[in-house]
């Protein structure tokens, strides 16, 4: 082989750079982001309630959002009626969503940067001003 | 083992039947989880079908034409960019000539001729942008409104090539920084689609009149076009009315009262 020395350093050294990441973060974990519900709105209730459970939330509120959209928008409805405690709420990202979640930053974007999801509902839906109300 | 044509028949008629319940019962199995209640709103407004009336004779001054598309624009977030080519318009005002291409002639009266109409979308019966939206953005609700739906919408813009109204505007650049005054309970659009009147389907739900309607001070009516003890109904029979291109067949439900009504004879 010709310059085998040469080729042989080049191999190592692209093999050590191009793994570079996987070593550097080997053993690590990176935080899970724990979202805020540190919000006016929240602390103000007794009972800190989602329209369904904290848990179901977490794992189900991209579908509830999208049906919602489809059950308003198309169907004409207004009202979601909890599967948790059974009342009725209107469904609405802007107005229900957010008036208890005033902290998008804290609260969605956090997991969605961590998950690397880029939901685009904000380029039509109103961000709640933060630090205001 | 060797097998007749009808019993080949039989064995693939009842696979057939045990494949079409089948996914279905699957189906029904997998949609029960999901299958929470939705409700209409306690005071939601229902029609067969919406429609409205604008008697041109109630409307006066130009305040009150700015009065009633303020109202439609600053609760719906449109922008007012300020240039013809971009504008975003869901109610505004045009000419009779312009209005009724089909009835203009130079002997019109003048109070008519260069009287300014309101014109909106017409939530036609036959909505031609319905029929060409590749993605079904738009579509026809059961109770007549033709409305938009701003996730789907791709920009195509054939809608606006198939409505014969011009009632359809579409986002050329983001509208967010032409909005004097956002409406926080509404949504804006983005930058690239195309938007509309929606006869306040919004305020519908919640048991509220158009916008437009609220701010007219009685010349703008709105019902069910399909129950004859509606408003619409009412001035409808009593006045004589035009609609915009009705020869086009699209089936307009917005009404134009030209002269006064039998009422005022």
């Amino acid at each position: 082989m010709y310059n085998g020395g040469k080729i042989i350093l080049g191999l190592v050294i692209f093999i050590g750079l191009f793994t570079f990441p996987v070593f550097y973060n080997m053993g690590k974990t990176a935080e899970a982001p724990k979202p805020s519900i540190d919000t006016p709105v929240i602390n103000e209730m007794e009972v800190k309630q989602c329209v369904e459970s904290k848990e179901w939330m977490k794992a189900n509120h991209m579908q509830m959002l999208d049906e919602w959209r489809d059950s308003v928008l198309r169907d004409g409805n207004l009202e979601y009626v909890s599967k948790t405690d059974g009342k009725n709420y209107v469904m609405s990202l802007q107005n229900t969503c957010m008036r208890c979640h005033s902290n998008k930053k804290e609260f969605c974007d956090k997991c969605h940067t961590y998950a690397n999801v880029k939901p685009y509902c904000w380029t039509c839906h109103i961000a709640p001003k933060e630090n205001e109300i | 083992m060797s097998i007749n044509r009808r019993e080949f028949l039989k064995i693939a008629g009842a696979s057939t039947l045990f494949g079409l319940t089948g996914t279905a019962a699957v189906e029904e199995i997998l949609r029960t989880n999901a299958d929470a209640a939705v409700l209409k709103g306690p005071n939601a407004l229902n029609a067969k079908r919406w429609a409205m009336t604008i008697d041109v004779n109630k409307i006066r001054s130009e305040e009150e034409y700015r009065k009633i598309t303020h109202a439609c624009h600053s609760i719906h977030n449109v922008p007012d960019i300020g240039n013809k080519k971009d504008e975003i318009k869901w109610i505004w005002e045009e000419e009779y000539e312009n209005s009724f291409p089909g009835l203009s002639d130079e002997f019109v009266p003048d109070h008519i001729k260069h009287k300014p109409f309101l014109l909106l979308c017409n939530h036609c019966a036959k909505p031609p942008c319905v029929r060409v939206c590749p993605t079904k953005a738009t579509f026809k609700r059961p109770d007549g409104i033709v409305a938009m739906d701003y996730h789907r919408c791709i920009g195509c813009r054939f809608c606006m090539a198939a409505c014969p109204f011009g009632a359809r505007s579409f986002n050329w650049r983001d509208p967010r920084p032409f909005i004097k005054e956002e409406n926080k309970e509404f949504p804006t659009r983005m930058k690239g689609v195309v938007e509309k009147c929606t006869f306040c389907s919004e305020r519908l739900a919640r048991g509220q009149k158009p916008a437009c309607v609220e701010a007219s001070n009685g010349a703008l009516t709105f019902g069910d076009l399909e129950d004859p003890n509606s408003e619409v109904r009412h001035v409808l029979s009593t006045h004589y009315a035009l609609r915009r291109k009705p020869d086009l067949g699209t089936g307009p439900s917005v009404y134009y009262v030209i002269g006064g009504g039998t009422e005022h004879a």
